[in-house]
């Protein structure tokens, strides 16, 4: 048993990848694996909150900015993809029949630099702003609130610029994905799992991440900062480290998105879409490896299932839920495993060992 | 005097908070090999020297270890340049383990691609200061959970798998009982024997019996220093404790022997002022 525990993280992965993988393409409707594709690009952006959040203690409510850069670039090329390679894009034609394409559309005709784009943008982004933030010791209330600052200024910026952009009505109605029709049932299964398969990357570089040295100096600057430098370390490039991976995630989700979806607007990237983002973290447990990638999954089904058979209850329904997890379960869903744990141990030491019978006790005193 | 190779040199150093002097124009010397101790009455500016020295508190003058100057440069990298420190409270991080904590404490010479990699196995260094601090037993124990004692001897750990030149201890046996101070006592001098060590303390008893050398500070000041004896016996020393904290401080101070009375009686008056 003490051989595998360290394991077992790892056996989890596998198992996850097995459903995802090959369960679920098996058993499920095109309309279910479309939405569940759909959770499994919020499943992503969660992983990488969880990582900066839950393990490195930066509050990121504005992860729509990053999740926007990924998802605008893949929707530039998509639109340029559907529209062929000599005409605009039809929205552009549609407010001015003369406009010509700007600028800053032309390279995202390429693939390579899409993707390229959809890397390394959030990286060189996060990277300037990270360093800002944290060699300046910018921290805690005010952190999250400029991150969500830029979440939407970022999404009222593509509002406004509806001519470049789209505005509100955003990008939509793509017909291919890198030289595959998107019509095709066949292909949606495969940009589906895609998807899959990059949470479960994901999830796999963050089990790594939190296990090694880095795992523990992270924790470490979560709890305090200050004593980190006496280690030698400067908290701001280990918090670089974490935020950039996040924001890389978040990306990448954003662009898995476009194709599954079929859709793009501001909405998705603004504030209560980032909010949303995180509070699926929050409910599956912001710390666990496995907690905010099923929590952000739970939070994609409740608002596909409830949100659209039952819109004004559900928002009431998820309020009820925050209040409730805020209050007794501090560390999200993911902690009623290790409460259960310590319940069943506890349950099974005491008929063997009456003499020990007053160490739970200490210990519900202690809680 | 001439100065030793590798010495901790401080030189005229001052630290102003808003236009209070905390410290105003201190210096003072540490080397290796001796238990220096950094004495004096609340609000001296023994914590603010250290603070000072580490790169907490801005400080003006000159603070160097070998031919390093470190004022001015930021704490990470005054403790890359080799010194260590610990806090009054001690500061382990509670959510790791004893040995994750060391480990952490010993990643100071690793590249940095090398945190990517889970830790396997364990650093010599690390079972070192394990034996040396008498935490071998407990290894696996999540630090938050030890006794104040083992927080502290955790710290000096942490700093030992640093493997500093100069080790600051900031009042490392307050809250300890007799034995946990005489254990931490034999633990400094044994390191002492090839590093600085410089102690801020408060307990008089403890500095008596372990000080090589002394330094006092009043006011930001440094009122004197020497030998132990010497220290005790300087009368400026004496109407300083005398016309500050009362005679009871004074009175440990120039008592001798017998730490029983000191423990039960003079201790807990002196910390009254």
């Amino acid at each position: 048993m003490t051989k595998l525990k360290p394991w077992l993280p790892l056996i989890g992965i596998g198992v996850f990848a097995i459903l995802l993988l090959v369960v679920a393409p098996a058993v499920l409707s095109m309309h279910w694996i479309n939405n569940l594709g759909k959770y499994c690009c919020w499943a992503i952006a969660a992983v990488g909150i969880g990582l900066a959040w839950g393990r490195g203690g930066m509050l990121v409510l504005g992860q729509g900015v990053f999740f926007g850069l990924g998802a605008y670039a893949m929707a530039m090329h998509l639109t340029m993809e559907t529209s062929g390679p000599d005409s605009l894009p039809v929205f552009m034609i549609l407010y001015d029949p003369s406009a010509s394409l700007p600028a800053f559309w032309e390279p995202f005709r390429s693939d390579v630099f899409t993707l390229l784009a959809i890397v390394l943008l959030p990286v060189i982004v996060a990277s300037i702003l990270g360093y800002a933030l944290f060699k300046r010791r910018i921290k805690g209330a005010y952190f999250a609130i400029l991150s969500q600052a830029l979440a939407v200024a970022l999404a009222v910026l593509i509002s406004s610029t509806i001519r470049e952009t789209g505005g509100d009505t955003g990008l939509s109605d793509f017909r291919y994905f890198f030289g595959f029709v998107l019509d095709d049932d066949a292909n949606k299964v495969m940009v589906f799992m895609i998807a899959a398969a990059l949470l479960i990357v994901c999830l796999l570089a963050v089990w790594q991440l939190n296990r090694s040295r880095f795992g523990e100096l992270l924790i470490a600057t979560r709890d305090a900062e200050e004593r980190v430098r006496f280690l030698g370390y400067d908290p701001a490039n280990i918090k670089l480290v974490a935020y950039v991976v996040a924001a890389l995630m978040a990306s990448i989700a954003g662009a898995m998105f476009v194709p599954i979806v079929g859709i793009i607007t501001p909405a998705e990237i603004g504030a209560s879409a980032s909010i949303l983002m995180i509070a699926g973290v929050a409910l599956g447990g912001r710390a666990s490896l496995f907690g905010p990638a099923l929590g952000a999954m739970a939070i994609g089904w409740g608002q596909s299932s409830l949100g659209s058979s039952w819109p004004s209850g559900w928002i009431y329904i998820l309020g009820l839920v925050f209040i409730l997890v805020t209050l007794f379960l501090p560390m999200g869903l993911s902690s009623l495993l290790g409460k259960a744990k310590s319940a069943v141990w506890r349950s099974r030491e005491a008929p063997t060992a009456p003499a020990a019978a007053s160490a739970p006790l200490l210990d519900e005193v202690q809680k | 005097m001439t100065v030793a190779e590798g010495s901790l040199v401080v030189t005229d150093l001052r630290v102003e908070f808003d236009g209070f002097v905390a410290v105003g124009g201190v210096s003072f010397d540490a080397h290796p090999g001796e238990v220096r101790f950094l004495i004096g009455p609340n609000g001296a500016g023994k914590t603010t020297c250290i603070d000072a020295i580490t790169g907490l508190s801005k400080g003006s003058g000159s603070v160097t270890l070998g031919d390093q100057e470190l004022l001015g440069k930021s704490t990470q990298k005054i403790v890359r340049l080799g010194v260590g420190r610990t806090f009054q409270t001690a500061s382990v991080f509670e959510q790791l383990s004893v040995l994750q904590n060391l480990d952490i404490a010993a990643g100071l010479h690793r590249s940095s691609l090398s945190l990517l990699r889970a830790r396997r196995g364990v650093d010599p260094a690390i079972e070192v200061a394990l034996e040396e601090t008498g935490l071998s037993d407990v290894r696996e124990t999540p630090a938050g959970i030890l006794s104040h004692g083992q927080k502290q001897w955790l710290e000096i750990g942490m700093m030992l798998v640093q493997e500093p030149r100069a080790l600051l201890l900031d009042e490392p046996v307050a809250g300890m009982s007799q034995d946990e101070r005489t254990a931490t006592g034999e633990l400094l001098q044994r390191i002492a024997q090839r590093r600085i060590v410089l102690v801020v303390e408060h307990d008089m008893d403890f500095m008596r019996r372990y000080a090589s050398r002394v330094t006092v500070l009043h006011q930001g000041k440094v009122l004197s220093e020497g030998a132990v004896a010497q220290v005790q016996a300087d009368p400026k020393v004496q109407e300083v404790y005398l016309g500050t904290g009362g005679a009871a401080t004074t009175a440990a101070m120039l008592v001798v022997a017998d730490p029983t009375i000191e423990a039960t009686d003079a201790v807990p008056q002196g910390k009254g002022d």
